[in-house]
């Protein structure tokens, strides 16, 4: 059951070949076999995923099923979930019971699907490594002594090792494609605006979306379709029609125009990859696709930019976290200084605490123009190079992450080698851009991907270009040796 | 950029978070490796642009004016630290 | 040398939106604590803000009520600091694009004359929740501040004047002006006891005719008229005080204490803060179409201004009276049905900005719970004009319908049989009686002149209202004397 995808899944549950708990119980069963190794998960919720299980196999029987009816899948541990921990992988939210409902999370419960737990992430999104998580590192089911990237690194994890079909991921500056890189997986980045952000806990909040992390485009596509979609609670998600994803999958590539921007392929990547994508193209080309050389000319400060924007959000989005009204409050505050800073030293772990510090600074009098207006202007050029790119262009192409997995501790002592792990994918979210990343070979016994990125609000045709390719390709298929 | 120890001790502050004295110098090193990264930005010219702050540059949409939350104290209370007669406590403020 | 005070405040108005500024709880007054906080206004993780379109649009009607320019691309940013009432560690309110940009406030001052004070702008923000520092709990004992998130999020809009004032008199001016106008747009009570309006006085002296402004220190959140113009000229006092005992003045935050009359340096907001002032990521930036200013422009009300320039106009009333009325709206009001159904304009301002007001004043009460309504005042003073009472009596017979003794001031007069006598016969027997009894009176009222004359009748008017009880009329009365003693 665990290497099924989501559309094997439904088509069973329809067929009434398997139930949603028989369903349920196998993954809730590898869980309890595997993620001790993984340790993908925070938390797992099986009594209650088993509940919702069988209360969709009546539904189904009574012939009411909504379109994920009975379909097991795991939250990234960011989304807000009613009655349930929801920790960011932090300290500071470890006795957090989430007392409302993400809408994401109450739009895939309004399709049908069946929740078995909450996956591991960096500690508020702030890491590429899943190695800054309260709750200890994530291993790669293609590699356990390698990360499987990060932030949404236990839900990568996860679903490679199969102790999921399907999982939710948000993404600021990769945070989705990358460990879906890392893991041999499908992961879509949405617009901006494309997908709530209500009860996502908020890293940067101008940056952040959620999205899915699949096996395939084919699943991402089913998953998107239950996520996306306008919401009054977050004033900056967008009122825009959301297309049927699946049905859209088999439009034709052929004749679109992909660019491949020069500056993608650039020292810092590693030759495995350079030829895998390169391969990849090819076989675009095969499918009736042009390739077509382009310029962004500005990828280079899109780090630097990001690495200014980000954590200032993030030092103002993380001053709720002061011990009064719900998570971490230190022992025995003696003041009510000692109440913020000692619960803030302790609740907070050592990359948080870093890159509250750097937007602290970032904004602060003085330097305000030097660096946060000054990366906001950069934003707008990094924006207008695809801009341009796109008045010639279908997609865009290239490598998701420069490295294939790496080995756990191998670069947690040096923040600013991490940052360069995401040079790739931190310029999409600059932009707003929605991307996919979609497996495209090997390194090594170590899967690694292209990346595509689209024009605003197409994630339909991302989907399509990235499904097209999973027809003729078979890297999507293969499994992890850790899978269960 | 480089920090020295007051300005950590002015982000920490402004920030209200403690910092152990001895973590003093490896934040100093980390934070000034991080914005050494991030001046690489002030190599470029960006005159007349103007600051991006949504990728859309789009307008905020506005909720009509009406009640539509009810009273969940208890529910909200039930994960705070410390509360009395539906207080939320915290050490005495002093103004 | 002569001192001068200079003057600038900052007034925070609470709108009266149903709810809250950026989520759908409730902003009633008054609730159990915390039972209007929801899980917006308690910033719990991955909440977040929806901006109110009431609040935006009352910004607006501010704005145009003082002629000021509305931003089309306002945005709102966060302020930065920690403080247990401010439960996402920054409030977000206005910097760099508030909706109101500059506009101007005419105040009339006891003289008579008039004086322009600027406004530099006004912006919409996020009220903060309340601590109780003197708690004492039964579980957690004392040493714990109590807070009630109830008000957090009751959307402010802040009205910051240039420092163009320059007396305690012109600043509580100022203030009762904006009270005018918020409470004729309707978007607020203004009620200051309450904190629906709260005041910030930025005061600094200077000897007169220097160009340079003085030091100045920021008085906070002074909740009356009163104590703004006892404040102000305290504080003002204590810096000439200073600066004359070759000291400095330092900038810095101080409290009113209205019981000591005095201010006092808030230590707790010496630590320079660094509010780290930036565009709040989940809210977009405003747009403000100009159709909507335009169709807000024709839901504005006449305004004081306008009202008390009509009121002089259409009523004929003096400028001071004009001005007392139009204060307040529910005044202004009251007084146009009074004066319509009285037709007497002139006695109908004289009697709501004299007896009523009054009446009113002692009570502490506003016009709106008056016992005496428009109708009964319009009702009196009918009386008066077509002689059936005297002003004398009119003052009895509001008494009694102030006290709900009647319904209505004609049968107040009928029950109390208070009508004027008018009648000839009746008045002459008086006149003679009156006379009769004090011959010498008559003796000395004959043999005096004329400008003594004029004093001395007072006396047989006097006693003549004595034997009717009042209700002579004094007109006839008079000229019955003047025939029977002229003589």
């Amino acid at each position: 059951m665990p290497s099924y995808t989501v559309a094997e899944i439904l088509q069973k549950l329809e067929s009434r070949e398997c139930s949603s708990e028989e369903i349920t119980q196998s993954y809730l069963d590898a869980i309890a076999k595997q993620d001790g190794t993984i340790n993908s998960y925070i938390t797992v919720t099986a009594e209650q995923a088993l509940a919702q299980a069988r209360a969709a196999d009546e539904l189904r029987a009574k012939g009411d099923a909504p379109a994920l009816c009975g379909l097991p899948i795991a939250h990234k541990d960011i989304f807000c979930t009613d009655g349930i921990r929801t920790s960011c992988a932090s300290k500071m939210l470890d006795n957090f019971i989430a007392p409302y409902n993400a809408t994401v999370v109450e739009k895939l419960a309004a399709a049908g699907v069946v929740t078995l737990g909450k996956t591991n992430l960096d500690e508020f999104a702030m890491g590429s490594s899943n190695e800054t998580s309260f709750y200890g590192p994530v291993r790669n089911p293609w590699d356990i002594n390698c990360v499987p990237g990060g932030s949404s690194g236990g839900s990568a994890a996860a679903v490679a090792a199969g102790l999921a079909p399907i999982a939710t991921g948000t993404d600021t500056g990769g945070s989705i494609r990358q460990p879906a890189a890392l893991c041999g997986l499908t992961g879509l980045k949405p617009s901006y605006g494309r997908v709530s952000r209500y009860g996502m806990i908020a890293f940067a909040s101008s940056l952040d979306q959620g999205g899915p992390i699949a096996r395939t485009a084919e699943d991402a596509a089913i998953m998107m379709q239950a996520m996306a979609g306008f919401d009054l609670r977050d004033s900056t998600s967008m009122d825009v029609p959301v297309p049927d994803y699946r049905a859209a999958l088999n439009n034709d590539i052929k004749g679109k125009k992909i660019g491949v921007p020069k500056e993608y392929f650039s020292a810092g990547l590693h030759p495995d990859i350079a030829a895998a994508v390169q391969t990849a193209l090819a076989e675009y080309q095969k499918l009736g696709a042009e390739l077509v050389e382009i310029s962004l000319p500005h990828t280079e400060l899109a780090v630097p930019c990001y690495y200014v924007i980000a954590p200032a959000e993030a030092s103002t989005n993380l001053s709720r976290y002061d011990g009064v009204r719900y998570g971490y409050r230190c022992e025995d505050p003696q003041d009510l200084d000692d109440l913020y800073t000692r619960t803030r030293e302790e609740g907070f772990g050592e990359e948080v605490k870093r890159r509250i510090m750097v937007g602290t600074y970032a904004l602060s009098a003085g330097f305000y123009d030097a660096y946060y207006r000054k990366a906001q202007q950069i934003r707008r050029l990094i924006r207008n190079d695809f801009v341009e790119a796109f008045k010639q262009v279908d997609f865009i192409a290239g490598p998701t992450a420069p490295n294939p997995a790496f080995a756990l501790g191998e670069k947690a002592n040096d923040p600013v080698t991490m940052y360069l792990e995401d040079i790739y994918t931190i310029s999409v979210n600059l932009a707003g851009l929605p991307a996919i990343s979609l497996p495209a070979g090997f390194s090594n016994g170590k899967p690694v991907s292209l990346q595509l990125i689209g024009r605003d609000f197409d994630e339909a045709g991302l989907l399509a270009a990235a499904h097209q390719y999973q027809q003729i390709s078979d890297w999507h298929r293969q499994i992890a040796p850790h899978a269960v | 950029m480089s920090l020295d120890q007051n300005d950590i001790a002015k982000l920490a502050r402004l920030a209200r978070i403690r910092i152990e004295p001895e973590s003093v110098a490896d934040l100093q090193q980390r934070l000034g490796d991080i914005l050494n990264m991030v001046d690489t930005m002030q190599a470029v010219d960006t005159t007349g642009v103007d600051p991006m702050a949504n990728p859309y540059d789009a307008f905020q949409r506005l909720r009509a004016d009406e009640v539509t939350e009810t009273d969940q104290r208890e529910k909200f209370q039930a994960i705070a630290p410390s509360t009395e007669d539906g207080l939320y406590l915290v050490p005495k403020v002093i103004d | 040398m002569e001192w001068e005070t200079v003057i600038g405040l900052e007034v925070h108005v609470q709108l009266n939106t149903q709810s809250k500024i950026f989520s759908g709880a409730s902003t009633a007054f008054g609730s159990a604590p915390n039972t209007q906080a929801c899980a917006v206004d308690l910033a719990l993780p991955g909440t977040l803000p929806v901006l109110n379109e009431q609040a935006l649009k009352d910004a607006i009607l501010f704005g145009l009520a003082i002629d000021a320019e509305i931003c089309q691309a306002s945005v709102f940013e966060r302020k930065n600091y920690f403080y247990p009432d401010l439960p996402k560690g920054y409030q977000t309110s206005q910097m760099d694009a508030p909706i109101v940009g500059a506009g101007v406030v005419e105040i009339s001052l006891e003289d008579g004359s008039t004086r322009q004070i600027r406004v530099h702008h006004a912006h919409l923000e996020e009220d903060a929740g309340k601590s109780l520092h003197e708690a004492n709990f039964e579980h957690h004992g004392q040493g714990q501040s109590g807070i009630d998130l109830n008000r957090a999020g009751t959307p402010l809009i802040e009205i910051v004047s240039e420092p163009d004032m320059r007396s305690a008199e012109e600043a509580v001016a100022y203030l009762r002006k904006l009270h005018s106008i918020i409470t004729y747009l309707g978007i607020s009570d203004g009620d200051m006891s309450q904190g629906s309006m709260r005041c910030d006085a930025n005061v600094s002296v200077r000897f007169k005719g220097e160009e340079q402004y003085g030091t100045r220190a920021e008085i906070k959140n002074i909740n009356s008229f009163r104590f703004v113009d006892r404040a102000i000229k305290v504080e003002a006092q204590r810096q000439i005080d200073v600066l004359e005992d070759g000291g400095k003045i330092v900038q810095e935050t101080r409290l009113y204490d209205s019981d000591k009359n005095e201010t006092r340096s808030m230590r707790s907001k010496e630590e320079a803060n660094d509010y780290r002032y930036f565009p709040c990521p989940d809210l977009l930036p405003v747009k403000i179409e100009s159709s909507l200013i335009e169709q807000l422009r024709t839901q504005l009300p006449e305004l004081p201004d306008a009202k008390r320039q009509r009121f002089e106009s259409e009523y004929g009333l003096s400028a001071y009276d004009a001005g007392l009325l139009t204060g307040e709206r529910a005044i202004a009001d009251y007084f146009e049905d009074v004066a319509k159904l009285s037709g007497d304009a002139k006695l109908a301002a004289n009697w709501v900005n004299g007896e009523l007001s009054a009446a009113l004043n002692k009570e502490d009460m506003n016009i709106a719970a008056s016992p005496v309504s428009a109708e009964q005042l319009g009702g009196l003073i009918q009386r008066i004009r077509d002689n059936t009472i005297s002003g004398k009596i009119a003052k009895q017979v509001f008494e009694g319908l102030w006290n709900k003794e009647a319904d209505s001031a004609d049968a107040y007069i009928d029950a109390k049989g208070l009508k004027q006598v008018s009648d000839t016969g009746a008045l002459e027997a008086m006149v003679d009686e009156v006379i009769a009894n004090n011959p010498e009176q008559v003796e000395q009222y004959r043999a005096a002149d004329d400008g003594k004359r004029k004093k001395l009748i007072g006396f047989f008017v006097g006693q003549i209202m004595k034997v009717s009880k009042g209700q002579a009329n004094p007109g006839m009365v008079n000229k019955l004397l003047n025939e029977k003693l002229g003589g």
